[in-house]
């Protein structure tokens, strides 16, 4: 509101005469601009010319290998293909009508929408407290934070498939654990069983990606002044008083673009679904992606594998703009 | 946007030792702070720690008792594996493809982020939105159209490029957005300087600004090494046989000889050392670059 403000007044003093302030501001770059003549246009082509030899090979290669299949995405799906031969039994939206009304494809989405709010409603007070607590001085600290964000490095097959052996029904150590301490575990194994599959998987994620909340959590707390935690010891504020009125308060941003980034990642949560699952048992922990290729790969669908790619990348953009509008927009406000 | 004008390679050391030096009484740890701790830890490294135990043991082990610890110590399953030509040959492709990722991404990036940075021209911003919508443009979204695209009209299905390219061309979007920022926090006055000189903008570009960015590449290049280490979805529908990368070797052997959980262990655990390896020596670089990517 105050930018438009000021904006207009900058635009009319351009015309009229108007604040003075605004008359100096928009003074300097006329200026500039009137000195430059013939040699101003020739050092303007090629600077163009740089720009694009700077810019063409990145660009080429994201159009070739981002844009164009994204666009062939679009494509396809309007179709019925096996893969093979040319694109002609055109179908229009019929794709999109079976892939929205499948069920499979239903219980995929409403999986990843499970995984997108278990992730944030786990990971968030559990990476603040332990960010908090690696936060304070104590011995060892920096082997803490080396081992606490060690998992996020692994591949997702590698901590898939330890988590598998760890996971086998009777001789997996967790149900040995389990059973010499008297419970009982699931007889299909915790990955058999329809209704705790989805969220064996969700501890898992949490296990790998709660290192990289940690790290986040932690570089914005290096960025709260010393200043406010004197003030507020001062004033006699405890510890806990200290964390919930100042520290959590300015982590908002960070925070915040964490929770995107984990969003955007639980949308497309493949590689540690296909190792455990493979989308089992009877489709208990299938995921959009998990569909996609199944339908491109597997069955050779193509044109149901294009119409799911684009409803996925769909629902991400939603989530990207209506998260960038409804949540992040006083942080880039604040930050411009 | 604004907090990353320090270079990444002084700020940390800067905010550590003012955090550090801070008044005592929020510091410190108590028995509980440890033991909370120590839970945290044994979460954390167990199922690894455990991994890499379990291929000391036997099968035998295994099933008797799954909690023990090896007894007798068996060194088989990891001799095994290091004896087994197909791990090698796993670990050689998985290199090369992210060498050549790693190298076309830095390149490519670092060369894009410059007039991104430092130049001022109409559709500056508008170019720099399209590399930051590819943020939103996961792979998994064009994998099907990639795997057409790559294999049936380049030829490059079961290749090495065929991998990487598309994996350099999925990592260019966060590339650029780090380094962007760190371009623009060089100062202006380099630039002056070396325009009073007579250098032009390209000399500038090879002359001062690459040698002085090498920071910000080596932490967009470690995080697109790793990127492409760990990467299992396009190689998966890509490669196979002899240019498998470890990623589909350890979830194939795991599936191949499922029985035997004891070379799994051993397998997993011996593939995991590169990265972990990597991942020690290049920890800052890895976490400013995420920390940056939140930031900028």
């Amino acid at each position: 509101m105050a930018d438009n403000v000021t904006a207009s007044a900058d635009a009319s003093s351009a015309t009229s005469s108007g604040p003075a302030a605004g008359a100096t501001r928009q003074g300097r770059p006329a200026a500039g601009q009137s000195a430059g003549g013939r040699r101003a246009a020739h050092s303007d082509l090629r600077k163009r010319l740089e720009i694009a030899f700077f810019v063409a090979p990145a660009l080429g290669l994201f159009v070739l290998f981002v844009v164009w299949p994204v666009i062939t995405a679009v494509q396809m799906s309007m179709f019925r293909w096996n893969g093979i031969g040319p694109l002609e039994n055109f179908v229009g939206l019929d794709n999109y009508a079976r892939v929205l009304n499948s069920d499979v494809f239903i219980g995929s989405l409403v999986n990843n929408l499970i995984i997108v709010a278990s992730s944030i409603a786990i990971q968030l007070p559990l990476g603040l407290a332990i960010a908090l607590l690696l936060n304070r001085r104590m011995w060892g600290q920096g082997l803490l934070r080396t081992i606490i964000f060690m998992p996020y490095v692994l591949a997702e097959v590698v901590a898939g498939v330890i988590w598998f052996q760890l996971l086998q029904p009777q001789y997996g150590v967790i149900d040995t654990l389990l059973e010499a301490i008297g419970l009982t575990p699931p007889p299909q194994g915790w990955l058999g069983d329809m209704d705790l599959a989805l969220w064996t998987i969700i501890v898992i994620l949490t296990w790998k990606y709660i290192g990289l909340a940690v790290i986040l959590f932690l570089a914005g707390l290096q960025g709260v002044p010393d200043e406010l935690y004197e003030a507020a010891q001062l004033d006699g504020a405890s510890w806990w008083q200290v964390q919930r009125k100042i520290t959590i308060p300015l982590l908002g941003p960070t925070i915040r673009t964490w929770a995107f980034l984990s969003m955007i990642g639980s949308l497309q949560l493949f590689d540690m679904v296909w190792i455990m699952t493979r989308g089992g048992p009877a489709n208990a922990t299938s995921t959009m992606a998990i569909f996609l290729v199944n339908e491109g790969t597997n069955r050779a669908n193509f044109g149901i594998a294009g119409a799911a790619s684009v409803v996925l990348f769909f629902i991400a953009l939603v989530f990207a703009v209506l998260y960038q509008q409804l949540i992040m927009k006083r942080d880039t406000k604040g930050g411009a | 946007m604004t907090t990353q004008t320090q270079s990444p390679e002084t700020a940390p050391q800067q905010t550590e030792r003012r955090r550090r030096g801070s008044s005592g009484k929020f510091q410190g740890g108590s028995p509980a702070v440890y033991a909370a701790a120590f839970v945290v830890v044994v979460a954390t490294l167990g199922p690894v720690v455990y991994g890499a135990l379990g291929g000391f043991r036997s099968n035998f082990q295994l099933a008797d008792s799954p909690a023990g610890l090896p007894s007798p110590w068996i060194f088989d399953n990891y001799i095994g594996v290091l004896q087994n030509p197909d791990f090698w040959t796993f670990n050689l492709n998985s290199i090369a493809v992210a060498v050549i990722t790693t190298a076309i991404v830095v390149v490519f990036g670092v060369m894009a982020a410059y007039p991104l940075a430092r130049y001022q021209f109409k559709g500056r911003e508008a170019l720099f939105m399209v590399f930051v919508a590819g943020l939103l443009f996961p792979a998994t979204v064009a994998v099907i159209p990639l795997f057409i695209l790559i294999t049936q009209n380049l030829g490059l299905g079961n290749t090495w490029w065929g991998v990487a390219l598309p994996q350099a061309a999925f990592a260019l979007p966060i590339t650029v957005v780090i380094l962007r920022p760190f371009l623009m926090a060089l100062p202006k006055e380099l630039e002056e300087a070396a325009q009073l000189d007579g250098t032009s903008r390209i000399g500038f570009f090879w002359r001062i600004l690459l040698p002085l960015s090498g920071p910000g590449m080596v932490t967009v290049g470690v995080l697109a090494f790793v990127g492409s280490w760990n990467a299992y979805l396009l190689p998966l529908l890509l490669l196979r046989g002899d240019m498998r990368t470890l990623p589909l070797g350890v979830a194939d052997f795991s599936t191949e000889y499922s029985v035997d959980t004891a070379g799994v262990f051993a397998f997993t655990t011996l593939a995991m050392i590169p990265a972990l390896v990597f991942f020690l020596a290049m920890q800052k670089r890895i976490v400013n670059g995420l920390q940056g990517a939140v930031k900028g």
